[in-house]
């Protein structure tokens, strides 16, 4: 697991000159970095933005994007949108949990994999998706799912 | 490059570009899109750039990674030009021999090309595919020709032409006039009139005032956004440049979703370079016009879409939705007066100050003009993006480009408008659809999304996916949409699950009714959509789960079983195998029997049961036939003679 060091968050603060309205971004960038939100950097990113602690905490728990707790090193997302869900998708999802024992939004205890969700990545056409990371897997079958998994370490 | 400063500079850049270009240089151009990406399209590129090198062809063919041509299901598409030969599923295999046949010695190749279904005929050009043919590609046709990295080719292909013309040759109030006399519509789904939206803005006090683009394409099924931001960003540029101009805003905001990461960078890519070249920022082309836009980039919320929603979250705020009689023409971002279009509805922009507004007009229905992209995903044979002019019918669109479904399965229902919209069974197939005719059915245009289903969909399932899916996106500000929403769900599960109970449909019809009424925003009000369209047209299968405790389409878990006929089995051990519950008992030459007490109903067993046996049965709403002995189940067979 990295943890940001509280100067990289300011930097990431200061490249957005400190306005308020930045907070999402800010967030965004924070995330990708880390891949989750500690509690003591949201702190600091609220005294460098001016914003008291528990307006952050509204924005990172309204949006799917963030993470209060840490993310897995690989983040498999199954796409659940209609074209994939009348395609099969909740078989998908079904082997993706019984192959690493988490359900959606869990992330493994040796923090190897997180499993999330999403209701579209516009891929509809290749439906079922099946994103690891940034790697995309499309015509999904339920028998690939070991194989694909075991292709990550 | 310096900055081009006024008009005649941009047109010699034009002709530059256009003079170091031989058109009859082959180029090989390799979709790029998300859809691709899926596909693998990454290697099929990267083993086109060594292998140009291997054959020392480097300098006399062109690779050009484009956006989405639409093609999805086919992917990775590659077309070669100039003779625009379309070749489809291409592999890094294949390579080597694209380069040495077709593009040394012009030859086709046979096996890549696509097989019409129809008539199992072979078809050599991109424009003669039945997927293209019928298609009038107005927006989405240059994605094959450029490479959205690429200003230049955007510019070769007149790219900033009607920015030009605008700024020099017309005034803001008369592009104002042209957009309103197009009756150009937003194309996310609302259908309100582009240039009134304007016009308001325009005429709103306050400065600064703000235009915004629309990328956070949630609906699922739709992906029309996705490929024009990726694809061509450029032509949105383009679009809300001018539409500022019209409106005298000097700031303006594209908002990309999340889950578009290669939006995000081809759009920040497409700023810079804009900028660069003195077509974004201060004096744009050296008209004295100032207009510069900023990426926002949502964090994934549904109803942050939704156009009040979208400006908070701009702010830096929760994204949630407010009534709406404060419009955000007039307190919008800021509370200063806001403009919000689709991504699709700005990319028409650039085409109607070239084309003008009577070609414009001459497309399209009576109250819908222009065309609309459409998303055809779901159970059928050619998956994709199709843009047709509006007034088109499903049955064209499903059938003559689509292609069908596939398996020779039935065609059950087609689902439009996203979570909002309904589902249209066969007898309305023949509708046109256009920004009302929709509507009529209880379901919507919406943002252009059609979700095909066969006769294996099982509707109700479809109609819970919808409410699960806005459960979880509802932002929860108001009662009758947060607890609506919940309360439909929890009888849907249990409809599903087989303890439905008489009674039920009329509550969920109750509960829809008050969504509908008094919901804060459209997410809330149209929610029950899906709901009351399935309820209409397929109330039959909502009786057969209630009642017969069965589901028709064999979707449902709790409600089916699997069962392999004895007399068919011939103890091949695949389906054994392949479980992955380990429920199947049985061995070499002993007839294998599902533990229906272990078994996890993937249904798995079925779809690797060898066709030439066809041993496996999905069952509902019938008793599962009791197990044959123990004894009974080996097989003898006879020596092979």
């Amino acid at each position: 697991m990295t943890t940001i060091g509280l100067d990289e968050v300011d930097e990431v603060v200061g490249k957005y000159e400190a306005k308020s309205s930045a907070l999402i971004q800010i967030l965004l960038e924070i995330q990708r970095k880390n891949r989750w939100l500690p509690k003591e950097v949201l702190a600091r990113v609220g005294k460098g933005l001016g914003i008291p602690l528990s307006q952050i905490y509204q924005i990172a728990t309204f949006y799917k994007a963030f993470s209060l707790v840490p993310k897995g090193q690989h983040v498999v997302t199954i796409c659940m949108g209609t074209a994939c869900h009348v395609r099969g998708a909740p078989r998908i999802l079904d082997r993706v949990q019984e192959s690493i024992n988490i359900g959606p939004g869990d992330t493994t205890s040796d923090l190897k994999f997180s499993l999330e969700t999403v209701n579209c990545l516009g891929c509809c056409a290749l439906g079922p998706v099946m994103v690891v990371d940034r790697d995309y897997n499309g015509k999904m079958t339920p028998a690939k799912v070991k194989d694909i998994l075991e292709s990550y370490d | 490059m310096p900055r081009l400063s006024s008009v005649n500079e941009l047109e010699e850049l034009r002709q530059d570009i256009l003079a170091k270009r031989d058109p009859q240089k082959p180029c090989i151009a390799i979709c790029a899109g998300t859809g691709c990406l899926a596909l693998g399209c990454d290697k099929v590129i990267t083993a086109f750039r060594e292998e140009v090198k291997k054959q020392g062809l480097e300098g006399k063919v062109d690779i050009r990674e484009t956006g989405c041509p639409g093609f999805c299901e086919n992917g990775t598409v590659v077309t070669i030009y100039p003779e625009g030969i379309f070749y489809i599923k291409v592999t890094p295999e294949d390579v080597t021999e694209i380069l040495s046949q077709t593009i040394i010695e012009k030859k086709v190749i046979d096996r890549l090309l696509y097989v019409d279904p129809t008539t199992n005929e072979k078809i050599i050009h991109e424009k003669d595919v039945p997927f293209y043919k019928y298609q009038k590609r107005i927006l989405i046709g240059n994605n094959s020709k450029l490479d959205p990295k690429s200003l230049d080719d955007y510019i070769a292909l007149g790219g900033y032409g009607a920015l030009a013309k605008a700024l020099f040759h017309m005034t803001p109030e008369q592009v104002l006039e042209e957009v309103k006399k197009s009756n150009l519509r937003g194309r996310g789904g609302g259908g309100f009139p582009t240039g009134r939206k304007w016009e308001s803005v325009r005429d709103a006090p306050g400065e600064p005032k703000y235009v915004i683009v629309n990328c956070d394409e949630g609906d699922p099924g739709a992906f029309m956004n996705r490929a024009l931001m990726e694809g061509n960003p450029h032509s949105v540029l383009e679009g809300l440049i001018i539409g500022a101009y019209a409106m005298g805003s000097h700031e303006g905001f594209i908002y990309v979703r999340a889950e578009y990461p290669l939006a995000v960078d081809n759009v920040r890519l497409a700023i810079k370079q804009a900028e660069e070249h003195g077509l974004l920022g201060e004096n744009i082309l050296g008209s004295g016009f100032d207009f510069k836009i900023e990426v926002h980039q949502g964090a994934g919320a549904f109803v942050s879409g939704e156009s009040s929603a979208l400006m908070t979250a701009i702010e830096g705020r929760v994204g949630e939705p407010r009534p709406k009689y404060i419009h955000t023409s007039e307190k919008g971002i800021w509370d200063k007066p806001s403009d919000l279009n689709n991504v699709e509805t700005w990319a028409n922009i650039p085409f109607i100050i070239n084309k003008g507004v009577s070609w414009f007009n001459s497309i399209g229905t009576d109250r819908s003009k222009g065309t609309k992209i459409f998303a055809l995903v779901g159970k059928v044979n050619n998956t994709g993006l199709v843009e047709m002019p509006l007034g088109a019918t499903l049955r064209d669109i499903i059938y003559k480009i689509g292609g069908g479904i596939p398996g020779g399965k039935k065609f059950k229902a087609v689902q439009t408008g996203g979570p909002s919209g309904g589902c249209i069974p066969e007898a309305y197939l023949d509708f046109p659809i256009d920004f009302d005719e929709l509507t009529k059915l209880g379901s919507m245009m919406g943002s252009g999304g059609m979700i095909v289903m066969d006769e294996d969909t099982c509707v109700v399932d479809v109609a819970r996916y919808f409410l699960n899916v806005l459960r979880d996106e509802s932002c929860g500000k108001c009662v009758p949409c947060r607890e609506g929403i919940r309360q439909m769900l929890r009888i849907f599960n249990r409809i599903t699950e087989g303890k439905g109970e008489e009674g039920d449909i009329e509550l969920l019809e109750e509960i829809s009714e008050v969504m509908r009424d008094s919901s804060l925003c459209a997410l809330g009000q149209t929610a029950p959509n899906p709901v009351l369209t399935t309820l209409e047209y397929f109330r039959d299968e909502y009786e057969a789960h209630i009642r017969e405790k069965r589901c028709p389409a064999g979707v449902c878990k709790a409600l089916i079983s699997y069962y392999i006929d004895p007399n068919k089995c011939q103890a091949c051990m695949i389906c054994l195998r392949d479980c992955p519950a380990g429920a199947i008992e049985g061995g070499k030459n002993l007839i294998h029997v599902i533990n229906q007490e272990k078994c996890t109903k993937c249904g798995t067993c079925l779809e690797v049961c060898p066709p030439r046996f066809d041993a496996v049965r999905r069952m509902s709403g019938e008793p599962i036939p009791v197990p044959i002995p123990q004894e009974e189940r080996v097989i003898s067979r006879k020596e092979k003679q």
